[in-house]
């Protein structure tokens, strides 16, 4: 399988500025047919160029390029928007890129989601047909191996039963016993391994162990890192829908965890966030002596530093931070307090804000951080990046918030409260 | 992995984006998806009739109504002529096909939008999907053509001669119905709109198609603004012009068959048919994206 330059784009929905004049709602609501056909017509993308200014058009895949070796096997990580269903999608045909192709020699079968075109109205033996079917198999190979899809998925009772008084995890078993009897010389995995119970997912594993061993070829994504790591011998990195490490898969699970904690994002005036008031140019994760890093101890405090230029005069403005987990949970959100600069309309000019995350209060782990401007009266958010910087909180030898206990401690948080004992016995 | 595992040579070759040449038909895959194919359109028909108490009688029940109505409102309140002959056959005749045509169109058009589902998660010839649609609805061409047939019996009207016209009006009216269910599925995904459109549009073709009168009411010469042309070859580019007054004119009898209309017809299916699928397999990779 050859893959070059591949890029794909999407359109993103514009909005509109409203009228404020009453001649000017006509002349919007009149031309509105006009501009939603250009719109429509503008979904397809085949032919746009990087170059071609097009503000709303984002690139989900940019000039990536590998090759797999017949029976790789191949892990696919990177963190959420990097582009990894994409291209699992381009490279099983479902959607085409907007440049760049490849070429793949042999049967291709791609499991994007376990049970397509499972009807509830058809009965377990027909949906075994259906999916097959749209699966790539022939009706004479269904045929053949259709006692061990039915053995294997352990529904055999209810096969003349409509799908639609299935339990969920009988339609599962069932879908998952038509994919695993696939024959192809080449599998495109997305995270199916995602849903289900345990003993499924265990099942799921498995199986593709088995494939990956009968000397197949695989490309299989995941967020999961230790089944990446177990299944994988070959790993890609994506990021920002750039193809970062093409290696071993050890090294592309760290590219991949050293991604998601970047300490420092800087952006040149044209391409920065932003609109006509502020734009954001710069943001850094730093230690109480000024250096910027990814790794802080948790007993020292983490400043979080932006820098913006405000390009016109008369907003009040307000940074916000929003500090995420790396599984995606809000910790918590802070605004700027300074009453020197966050309830009076700023000059234009540079500033920097800087907030702290004081000591002994995030937990072990890795944090990603969104950066907001915004201006409340009237309501209005200038920008907001997320997952713009992260860093790791490490405690590499037991800090004052831990105790005694040397084991995990769990919680996103980890403060260092004020606790009293006093003895009550006399 | 054993050796000989690595130096078996591929079956298959498949090719992403610009190394792919653009704009063929690729009839070919069609060809090896046939039983997906199959499985669509038995999945159309059991879906369609499944916890329906009535289940394919709906297919009689249909052109049945529409035809008593047709009668009552024109053959006897209006009082048009129906040119000898019975009156209910009058209108029944063209419905049958008509019907058919009806619903292909807008099933296939909804055929997409309908399984959109499917479309972002599994690669196959998404053609399948309005054709799938449009086949399905043979099941209820033949149950109403039986009844058809049953009715003219039951007049006492012999089978006539003329009868061997129909499978070939029948397959000019599968035609007619992928080929314009091509051209709107693809609109369809893109542009939602002709979702709304559709009921409206049947409608007018009803009345462009000679269903609630007879062809043989329109001259063969007109002279508008000096220029004098036969209007039978601009009514007769729609394909169903010539199928629904063909029926009529091979059950009934009291007309002669209008070849001139099935022949433009004929023409002008094979040119919507053939320019739909080649649209539908320029924009068939946009769907997903779409969708």
């Amino acid at each position: 399988m050859t893959v070059e330059k591949l890029s794909k784009a999407y359109r993103l929905g514009r909005l509109h500025t409203a009228p404020d004049t009453l001649f000017g709602a006509l002349r919007q609501w009149t031309a509105a047919p006009w501009r939603a056909l250009r719109g429509l017509q503008r979904l397809d993308t085949h032919g746009a160029s990087h170059d071609a200014a097009e503000d709303d058009l984002f690139w989900a895949l940019r000039e990536v390029s590998f090759e797999v070796q017949p029976g790789d096997v191949v892990g696919i990580v990177g963190r959420n928007g990097a582009g990894k269903s994409t291209l699992l999608k381009v490279l099983s045909r479902i959607t085409e890129p907007t440049s760049g192709g490849a070429v793949i020699e042999g049967r291709v079968s791609s499991l994007l989601e376990v049970g397509t075109g499972f009807h509830p109205e058809l009965s377990g033996r027909e949906n075994v047909y259906m999916n097959g079917t749209l699966l790539g198999m022939s009706k004479a190979e269904i045929d053949r191996k259709f006692d061990a899809i039915v053995e294997f998925s352990g529904v055999s009772r209810f096969l003349d039963t409509p799908t639609k008084r299935y339990s969920s995890g009988m339609q599962v078993r069932l879908a998952f016993a038509v994919a695993a009897h696939l024959e192809p010389e080449i599998l495109i995995v997305d995270e199916v391994l995602a849903v289900g119970d345990a003993e499924f997912q265990k099942k799921c594993l498995g199986k593709m162990r088995s494939v990956a061993r009968s000397g197949r070829t695989v490309l299989f994504v995941s967020h999961n890192m230790e089944s990446i790591s177990r299944l994988c011998s070959r790993g890609l990195t994506l990021h920002e829908g750039r193809l970062v490490v093409d290696g071993q898969v050890d090294e592309a699970i760290d590219a991949y965890r050293h991604n998601v904690a970047r300490p420092q994002r800087q952006w040149a005036a044209e391409a920065a966030p932003g609109n006509e008031v502020v734009r954001l140019r710069g943001v850094r994760v730093v230690d109480p002596a000024g250096c910027t890093r990814a790794e802080h101890r948790i007993e020292a405090a983490v400043w979080i530093e932006i820098d913006y230029e405000v390009l016109s005069a008369g907003h009040t403005l307000v940074p916000n931070f929003h500090f995420f987990t790396a599984g995606g949970t809000c910790v918590f959100v802070g605004h700027d307090l300074d009453p020197q600069f966050n309830s009076q309309p700023r000059p234009v000019g540079e500033y920097r804000t800087r907030m702290e995350v004081p000591a002994n209060f995030l937990n072990e782990g890795e944090f990603t951080v969104g950066i907001a401007m915004s201006s409340y009266h009237p309501f209005q958010v200038h920008f907001y990046e997320r997952e713009v910087v992260g860093f790791r909180v490490i405690e590499p030898e037991p800090g004052l918030a831990r105790g005694p206990y040397a084991g995990h401690v769990p919680g996103v948080i980890r403060p260092a409260l004020q606790w009293q004992t006093e003895s009550l016995s006399g | 992995m054993s050796e000989s595992d690595c130096s078996r040579p591929p079956r298959h070759r498949t090719v992403i984006g610009d190394a792919r040449r653009d704009g063929g038909l690729r009839l070919g895959e069609l060809v090896a998806y046939r039983d997906l194919f199959r499985f669509l359109v038995w999945r159309e028909i059991k879906v369609r009739y499944a916890q329906s108490a009535l289940g394919v009688s709906w297919a009689i029940i249909q052109p049945l109504v529409s035809a008593v109505i047709l009668m009552v409102v024109f053959g006897y309140v209006a009082g048009m002529d129906t040119e000898g002959g019975s009156k209910f056959l009058f209108y029944f005749c063209p419905l049958v096909p008509w019907t058919c045509f009806a619903n292909s169109l807008t099933d296939g058009t909804a055929s997409l939008v309908n399984n959109s589902a499917m479309l972002s998660k599994v690669y196959f010839p998404r053609v399948l999907l309005p054709l799938a649609a449009t086949t399905a609805r043979l099941l209820d061409f033949c149950v109403a053509f039986a009844l058809l047939v049953l009715v003219v019996l039951l007049e006492g009207l012999s089978l006539r001669t003329d009868l061997w016209v129909l499978p070939l009006l029948i397959v000019l009216m599968l035609v007619a119905a992928a080929g314009w269910g091509l051209w709107l599925t693809a609109m369809a995904i893109q542009y939602r709109d002709v979702k709304y459109a559709i009921t409206f549009v049947v409608q007018l073709l009803m009345y462009l198609s000679p269903v609630i009168y007879s062809a043989s009411r329109i001259p063969d010469s007109l002279t508008l603004a000096g220029i004098t042309f036969n209007p039978r070859y601009l009514y007769g580019l729609n394909p169903m012009a010539g199928v629904a007054d063909g029926f009529r004119a091979a059950v009934l009898g009291t007309f002669p068959m209008p070849w001139d209309l099935i022949l433009v017809g004929s023409g002008s299916a094979l040119v919507i048919w053939f320019t739909g699928l080649r649209y539908f397999r320029r924009k068939e990779r946009i769907f997903a994206d779409v969708a």
